[in-house]
């Protein structure tokens, strides 16, 4: 690994269940926590689901993927952004969500956090 | 300019992984280097050596070793993704005691530290199949 701390923004665009793309998209965040980069994590689109508590995904044999997600403080990743337009689009209050700490951020906000990063890993 | 590629779709059933292909011939073509390709998810599926398209159809495995071979192309298959979904070198075969092992020499199975790498190393990584 290069010695090099680049800022890296995930960002996950997919509902926690139906694919196993939102988990691994977790998996690859929490992965990256070891090797020293700028981390950050954007929930948009369906992936606002994530966010929601009430998840009973033993019901369809899975883990509750909002189960994991206060790991994410655990692994020092604190810069979690939620974009608004997609929690109005599907009717979610941001208080509703799991996440604290999330920070709520409208499309123009999103634009300039995703314009600040060296790389996107899109999920 | 370096760059790497994150693949996710699953080769035939997705166009993804036949689009990752032809933005790495076209890159390779204009003088671009491709440090690593990074299978994930179902794309795990690329590296399996008992792929067995019709002959009208892209042989897609064997396109990224060719490619590989010719430009020195690191091509890493997460392993935790692999393994799930029965993609295994021997190694992996014996250890699990499984009767065969598929991945494609040339192809090897790494953890996501390496597509953190990849990130970090190249001045672009494009996402296909998400």
């Amino acid at each position: 690994m290069a010695e090099i701390s680049k800022k890296l923004l995930f960002v996950s665009r997919h509902a926690p269940y139906g694919s196993s793309i939102a988990k691994e998209a977790l998996d690859a965040i929490l992965a990256a926590s070891a090797y020293n980069q700028q981390l950050s994590l954007l929930f948009m689109d369906e992936g606002v689901f994530q966010l929601l508590p009430a998840q009973e995904a033993q019901e369809i044999g899975q883990k509750s993927l909002a189960a994991m997600l206060p790991a994410l403080s655990l692994y020092d990743i604190d810069e979690i952004y939620v974009h608004q337009e997609s929690l109005q689009a599907r009717q979610i209050e941001s208080r509703e969500l799991v996440l604290d700490n999330i920070k709520v951020i409208d499309s123009a906000a999103v634009h300039s956090l995703l314009a600040r990063q060296h790389q996107l890993l899109s999920f | 300019m370096i760059f790497s590629l994150a693949i996710y779709a699953a080769p035939y059933s997705s166009q993804a992984s036949d689009s990752a292909y032809r933005f790495a011939t076209a890159l390779l073509d204009q003088g671009h280097k491709l440090y690593r390709i990074f299978f994930y998810h179902d794309a795990v599926h690329n590296a399996s050596s008992l792929a067995t398209p019709s002959q009208d159809e892209a042989h897609l495995p064997q396109q990224w070793l060719q490619l590989s071979e010719k430009h020195g192309i690191d091509l890493v298959v997460c392993i935790a993704a692999a393994l799930k979904r029965g993609l295994l070198n021997q190694q992996e075969a014996d250890r699990h005691e499984k009767p065969g092992f598929n991945l494609a020499g040339g192809f090897t199975l790494g953890g996501l530290g390496q597509l953190v790498d990849a990130a970090v190393t190249s001045d672009r990584l494009i996402t296909f199949g998400n």
